[in-house]
């Protein structure tokens, strides 16, 4: 794609400036959004898009805001997801700290469409600077009004809160979220009932993410149509691409939805440093199932990455190359989610530490480990997915499941040798494990 | 009303219902432990999960409303597999030390482990996850962090019934734990229940911890007689002794719970100062006797004195500590002698109270009194200033310690005046000094009978243990004292002084005494 959108602040230095946004047409898709549709339109237009969450899950945006109760006599919330935790992903903080208008309008568009007059931004507690330009970023739209009270005199009403998390990543998900802009432990909620009528204070609330939010205002500036032109039609759209690990160009990338993974490692990454070999890449954050080297021809769209075995999650691509040990990766993963799992659900609390002092045994065990520790893997695994509330417990136990899968003979050999093959590598840093 | 199908049977139940609560209604256990009926939906210790046809994963039961052609299967094996993953999951880092452990034998872990597990542990001892253990947290409660199944029940308690979150889940993943808010002391008037409500040995009765393993006890359903909330209870208890109380369901009076104070108070019915056999004054002293003699002896002195005086020259006190059969006895003993009838229903001053379950009548059967027409507070009064004014001949006090109850001295100087005391009780009271015959009675946990609780509900309570010595219950007593003076045949039972009661007494006619169920029945008009 030529012409960036996501990442204009790439090609517009100080974008994160009012004056700055505004001089390059900013605020005109929330100008034509409040003064030429109503909500029903906006929702209309957003569907017909076929934008979808860049969350992780994927889930349509405009069916998501469709849940919504007709008639309420609660307030209605926007919760935006900007707790971008997962491993290998770093898109959202860009827009947030370089673009924040861009998700402002986003927000305050979204918003009018769901009638909701109060949104909360859950900013990832380490992203300091983005929650201060976020701040900032407030404070000049309501000084030029486009929020606040009577926004560009339309009449609709609109305040925009930054909440900052203390360091959580299950508050990303999104019922944990909620439960943390209560003031409370960051525990998923048990569903039913959905946020979109029991959500915020037991109101009805929408939670998008960063990147979805601000796909709406070129949505509404360019139409439904051209949207869905980009990529395939049933998950189309600009997309940020975060390529990390063992490739020469790391960075976040805009793309087109269902740009081939190859092409994204190889052109616009640059490939493998020294020539190197690919050993395996993980698509779409530490929590989905890695990709062999053979298993790379796939389009990075929703559904064909989902068809080729894993997801595209949040689009996290992080490359290994043949000098990566997959026990000690899958061990970095696991001890992750052993640090993140909330400890609210049975098998994830006890599975997640679980698994990871099996693989710790395996890689560091100094022949303590068993063949039948590979199998073990996979059964912890299996009994870990689909047995809890959230899907943190299927983050933790996916990627374990396809290392041992798409790797069993390096497993074996460790548990064969008593020790890890691959060149030493020093244990990773103990501050944060358990075990 | 959807009509669903578990494990191949037809079920109907009312909408809205879960499938674990259908489950129940139709018999069939679907294990769980944060579910509570008591407390909202937690659904974190997936053990209750089950098998839904047409739903892909398997959904848990204490989340899932029921729905018409629902088909549901609790021993599927699917459903089965997940049940043993739970428990191995709950037990990887549990430490297995149910031989030290006081909650053996009424442990969830261990039942649902030989229900549904049976599996050998695949993690050695050495790799689990180590907590604190034996941590006194209130008066009443201790915790042990390792057994804990972070179920969140306790929390739940005390977050939604008591609304004092002392308790609350700290850190993350397996490394979560219960633990006191800092600075604070589990130490509500309710923190028992937690104990009562943690499936395992994280929660432990400091009271009750190492006294008794829970399968040698027995259990007797019965009502607190610690105030006149009437909360349902039942009784441990073993060779005669009462090891604890704990709240027995019922919806209409005290949910599932009960205070500290009524579930401790079971101490009070055992103490040191219980009344072992039937004494009579002698020349100097008190001289033990025989049931026989000192109630031929009460009944003689009382005959005697009732028909050589006025109507009203002996008089009757009765306390609201009395069951209903004893008070109605006492009547008809007042009725035989044309005697003067005052009842007392008397609390300490001041003492503790709350909008929940603890009343400030510290007494069990105050409503039982008033609706049998022994309700005016001043009659107690006008019969001691009778006694003082020497116009008693003679006077009977049935559980009532009446020097405590009203000015001391002045009582004193009363029961000086009245030429015959006849003292029936539980326990020794200063009242006995005074007394020529003095009858030892059972305490509720040792005869069967009912009390009408503050809202007018009649609830029976069952003999739990024997009484001491030669202490018996109180409608027996009442009932031959009665029928030596002639006022008729003594009941065969509790049920049958009860049941002449309600043949008597308009507020309890619609009764009978085998028809009162284990959760009670309201009076008439209550």
């Amino acid at each position: 794609m030529a012409e960036r959108l996501l990442l204009r602040c790439r090609d517009i230095p100080d974008l994160r400036r009012l004056d700055v946004y505004v001089a390059h047409g900013g605020y005109e898709a929330t100008r034509k959004a409040l003064t030429t549709c109503s909500p029903e339109q906006l929702i209309g237009i957003v569907k017909t898009s076929n934008l979808r969450g860049r969350g992780g899950a994927g889930f349509p945006t405009g069916l998501k805001w469709s849940f919504l109760p007709k008639q309420t006599a609660k307030p209605v919330y926007l919760a935006v997801n900007a707790d971008e935790s997962e491993p290998g992903t770093f898109k959202d903080r860009l827009i947030i700290e370089q673009d924040p208008h861009q998700l402002l309008e986003g927000i305050i568009i979204s918003a009018y469409a769901i009638r909701c007059h109060t949104a909360y931004i859950y900013i990832r507690g380490e992203f300091a600077l983005g929650a201060e330009r976020f701040e900032a970023a407030i404070a000049e739209a309501r000084q030029a009004g486009f929020l606040g009270k009577n926004v560009l005199g339309t009449g609709f009403d609109l305040d925009v809160w930054v909440h900052r998390g203390a360091g959580a990543y299950i508050c990303g998900e999104e019922t944990g979220l909620i439960e943390s802009l209560e003031g409370k432990r960051g525990y998923p909620r048990i569903k039913p009932p959905f946020p979109a009528t029991h959500g915020l204070f037991g109101c009805p609330t929408i939670v998008n993410n960063v990147e979805t939010l601000a796909c709406v205002p070129h949505i509404v500036l360019r139409g439904a149509d051209w949207f869905r032109a980009i990529g395939p039609e049933k998950s189309p759209g600009p997309k940020l691409f975060c390529v990390s690990g063992h490739v020469v160009r790391p960075g976040t990338y805009e793309l087109p939805m269902g740009t081939p993974l190859r092409e994204i490692i190889y052109d616009h990454a640059g490939g493998i440093p020294g020539d190197r070999k690919l050993k395996g890449v993980i698509p779409g954050g530490a929590s989905m199932p890695v990709f062999t080297a053979d298993e790379i021809d796939v389009p990075m769209d929703m559904d064909s990455v989902q068809k080729a075995g894993s997801f595209l999650g949040s689009a996290g691509i992080m490359v290994m190359d043949e000098t990566v040990c997959m026990v000690w990766t899958a061990l970095v993963i696991a001890r992750f989610f052993h640090h993140e799992s909330c400890g609210q659900c049975t098998p994830c609390r006890e599975g997640t530490g679980w698994l990871e002092k099996v693989l710790r045994r395996l890689e560091y065990g100094e022949g303590t480990a068993t063949a039948a520790d590979v199998d073990l893997l996979l059964n912890i695994a299996g009994n870990m997915m689909g047995t809890t509330i959230c899907a943190l417990s299927d983050a933790a136990a996916m990627p374990a499941r396809a290392f041992v899968t798409k790797y069993r003979a390096e497993f074996e050999e460790h548990a064969a040798l008593g020790r890890c093959p691959f060149r030493p590598i020093a244990e990773p840093s103990r501050r944060h494990a358990h075990a | 009303m959807p009509t669903l199908e578990i494990d191949g049977g037809k079920v109907d139940v009312a909408d809205g219902l879960t499938v674990l609560q259908a489950a129940e209604r139709a018999g069939i256990e679907i294990p769980h432990y944060c579910w509570h009926p008591g407390l909202t939906i937690a659904g974190n210790c997936r053990m209750c999960l089950v098998e839904i046809e047409k739903i892909p994963k398997l959904q848990i039961a204490c989340n899932t409303r029921v729905a018409d052609g629902m088909v549901v299967h609790t021993t599927s094996e699917k459903t089965k597999a997940a049940q043993r993953a739970v428990l191995e999951f709950l037990l990887i880092n549990h430490p297995i030390d149910c031989p030290v452990c006081d909650q053996a034998g009424e442990c969830k872990l261990q039942e649902y482990y030989m229900d549904y597990d049976r599996q050998r542990s695949r993690v050695p001892l050495p790799a689990k996850v180590r907590k604190k253990k034996a941590i006194p947290i209130g008066p009443l409660v201790m915790l042990d962090q390792e057994r804990c199944i972070l179920c969140a029940r306790c929390t739940r308690f005390l977050d939604e019934v008591t609304h004092t979150s002392e308790l609350a889940i700290y850190e993350r993943g397996d490394h979560c734990e219960i633990e006191l808010a800092p600075g604070r002391v589990l130490d509500n008037p309710y923190s028992g229940n937690v104990v009562d409500i943690c499936p395992v040995g994280a929660l432990t009765s400091r009271d009750f911890r190492f006294r008794a393993r829970v399968w040698y006890l027995e259990r007797a359903e019965s009502v607190c007689g610690a105030c006149a909330n009437g909360c349902n209870i039942e009784i441990y208890h073993r060779e005669d002794r009462i090891f604890r109380f704990q709240p027995r369901q019922n919806l209409a009076v005290n949910q599932y719970w009960m205070c500290d104070n009524g579930r401790l108070s079971y101490r009070d019915l055992q103490g040191e100062g219980r009344l072992m056999q039937p004494v009579v004054r002698g020349e100097d002293e008190f001289v033990g006797s025989t049931w026989a003699s000192a109630i031929g002896q009460a009944a003689g002195r009382l005959a005697d004195l009732a028909r050589d005086g006025d109507p009203g020259a002996v008089g009757i006190v009765v306390s609201a500590q009395a069951p209903n059969e004893e008070v109605f006895l006492l009547r008809r003993l007042g009725a035989t002698l044309d005697a003067r009838m005052a009842g007392i229903s008397w609390s300490p001053p001041g003492a503790f109270h709350d909008d929940f379950l603890v009343k400030a009548d510290k007494n069990p059967n105050t409503s039982g009194l008033r609706l049998q027409g022994l309700g005016d507070a001043g009659a107690v009064d006008d019969l001691i200033r009778a006694a003082a004014a020497g116009e008693l001949r003679a006077l009977v006090l049935h559980r009532t310690d009446l020097t405590a109850w009203r000015d001391a001295a002045v009582v004193q100087a009363a029961l000086e005046r009245v030429p015959c005391l006849v003292v029936i009780d539980t326990d020794r009271r200063e009242v006995a000094a005074y007394a020529d015959v003095v009858l030892p009675l059972a305490t509720y946990a040792e005869c069967d009978g009912t009390f009408t609780n503050h809202a007018g509900r009649v609830q029976r309570f069952h003999t739990a243990v024997a009484p001491p010595a030669e202490a018996r219950p109180g409608w027996a007593v009442l009932g031959e004292l009665v029928a030596r003076l002639g006022g008729g045949e003594p009941p065969a039972s509790a049920a049958a002084a009860f049941d002449a009661l309600a043949a008597e007494c308009e507020a309890f006619r619609d009764l009978r005494y085998d028809a009162l169920g284990a959760e009670g029945q309201p009076v008439a008009g209550a």
